[in-house]
């Protein structure tokens, strides 16, 4: 018998040897439990969040698990079923109505995860003779999205304008095209120059679908996204997003304004053929997407803390991933996996949770330590951070 | 439209700058194993190769290229008619 799971020994070979060194394994980290939307327990030591893409808070806000609650109550603990079957409530509906007012656009598709959002439109929309153009750097659902389906793929150098516009301009006029863009780059936490990159597709006649999970709730002047802020939101056909990010549940959804977009609902495979997200999550999501639209306050503050900790690190020495904080993701870059990791555990050991990323989910082969701030940390939580960083970087030696 | 042996000489030249191993490229020489390309090498030189020869190489496309003949074939499909 071949052992169908040989073909991971390289990995599993590299995690024993970084486990041997008695690091603790940083992607088995368990919450013993959670305090706030900043601050968790674990290895039983009180930890500050900086890496949950939790950005505005709202998970443990009152209005939110009150109605996540009535919902258990009023409508039980699952749906037990597909949309398009027995799995559409009155909850899943308003969700719905809740996004499109949010977005100010037609329709709305809640999916039970946002990789199965991005999963299920780009494998619908774009057929065999339709091209999709994509940036190399595109998230995992992304990709996944396109194996799934049949289009032919032709990915471009990550955010470079020319290289889009050369690309689409060798594309047969007549074929069908799908650009896919993202607002922020989670990786790095860069942005997308989308003004200019949307006035390319719709000058070669292509659709731009742009995944905004996570600028939703923080950039732009009502919360939509990179699109809003670069002011292209109406040129842009379909956004993606998630509700695990600022929205603080789970679940993913797809806004557009194409008047045929409903249609989706009968063909889209992992809309269809999955069960839907339970009553208390569409309620609990429903209730976070209204506050997010009256938020300003909340946006301010979040910049306020990005900034902060971007100059700060930058002061003590780290490299970053931008040199500008474009988003609420900062990213400290790694010399290796092993250094990495050892950071990763000092900060552990200080009290702060960031995320170690690493190849593949990094581009150009980078490991990073990328931390996710949230509206709700404060000015003493920020200070902290620093403090932790100061520390563990000079433990491991990677600042002086 | 350019002939077989034109691509063939313009493609080694591409490769030459992203041969670090020194390899002797041939026909034979495949972009995975013997040049040890990674997909962000691969990314840059298919660039380089598609703005070479105004075309779109899609990564559908490059899933079926494995050596250096496989791709002059390919390009010659795509020049057809230039």
């Amino acid at each position: 018998m071949t052992d169908l799971l040989s073909k991971f020994d390289p990995l599993i070979q590299q995690r024993d040897d970084l486990l041997s060194s008695g690091l603790t394994d940083p992607f088995a980290l368990v919450m013993e439990k959670v305090e706030s939307p900043t601050v968790a327990i674990c290895n039983g030591r009180r930890t500050i969040l900086l890496g949950t893409y939790n950005y505005m808070g709202m998970t443990f806000d009152p209005d939110v698990v009150a109605a996540g609650k009535q919902a258990l109550d009023e409508f039980g603990s699952g749906t037990t079923g597909s949309r398009v079957l027995n799995g559409t409530y009155v909850g899943h509906k308003a969700v719905e109505e809740a996004l499109k007012d949010f977005y100010a656009m037609d329709h709305a598709m809640v999916f039970s995860t946002g990789y199965q959002a991005n999963l299920g439109i780009i494998s619908t929309i774009a057929g065999k003779e339709d091209y999709i153009i994509l940036d190399i750097d595109s998230h995992a659902s992304i990709y996944d999205g396109c194996a799934l389906g049949n289009a032919q793929i032709v990915p471009f150098r990550h955010n470079d304008i020319e290289a889009l516009e050369k690309r689409l301009k060798r594309l047969p006029p007549e074929a069908g095209k799908l650009v896919i863009l993202e607002g922020v780059y989670s990786m790095l936490g860069d942005v997308a120059p989308l003004k200019e990159m949307v006035a390319v597709c719709k000058a070669a006649g292509a659709m731009v679908l742009v995944d905004e999970a996570h600028s939703m709730g923080f950039i732009g002047e009502r919360g939509r996204g990179v699109a809003e802020a670069q002011g292209v939101i109406d040129d842009v056909d379909f956004i993606i997003g998630t509700f695990s990010k600022s929205v603080g549940t789970v679940g993913g959804f797809c806004v557009s304004n194409p008047p045929k977009f409903e249609i989706l609902r009968l063909v889209c495979r992992p809309y269809v053929f999955t069960a839907s997200l339970p009553p208390s999550v569409v309620a609990t999501a429903a209730t976070s997407i209204r506050k997010l639209m009256d938020s300003a306050d909340k946006r301010a503050h979040l910049w306020e803390n990005s900034k902060r900790l971007h100059a700060g690190l930058r002061q003590l020495g780290f490299k970053l991933g931008t040199d500008e904080p474009q988003s609420a993701i900062i990213a400290v870059l790694m010399p290796d996996l092993e250094t990495g990791a050892a950071m990763w555990e000092a900060l552990l050991d200080e009290g702060l949770y960031v995320n170690l990323a690493r190849p593949p989910a990094t581009p150009a082969g980078m490991t990073l330590l990328r931390c996710s701030l949230c509206a709700l940390h404060t000015n003493e939580q920020v200070g902290e951070i620093l403090g932790m960083f100061a520390a563990a970087g000079r433990a491991t030696g990677c600042i002086s | 439209m350019p002939d077989r042996h034109q691509i063939l000489a313009e493609t080694l030249e591409l490769i030459e700058p992203f041969n670090k191993k020194g390899v002797d490229v041939t026909e034979a020489t495949r972009f995975a194993q013997d040049l040890e390309w990674d997909s962000l090498t691969v990314l840059d030189f298919v660039a380089n190769v598609e703005d070479e020869f105004d075309v779109i190489i899609t990564m559908n496309m490059q899933a079926e290229i494995e050596t250096v003949g496989q791709l002059v074939d390919a390009l010659d499909r795509l020049t057809a008619g230039k």
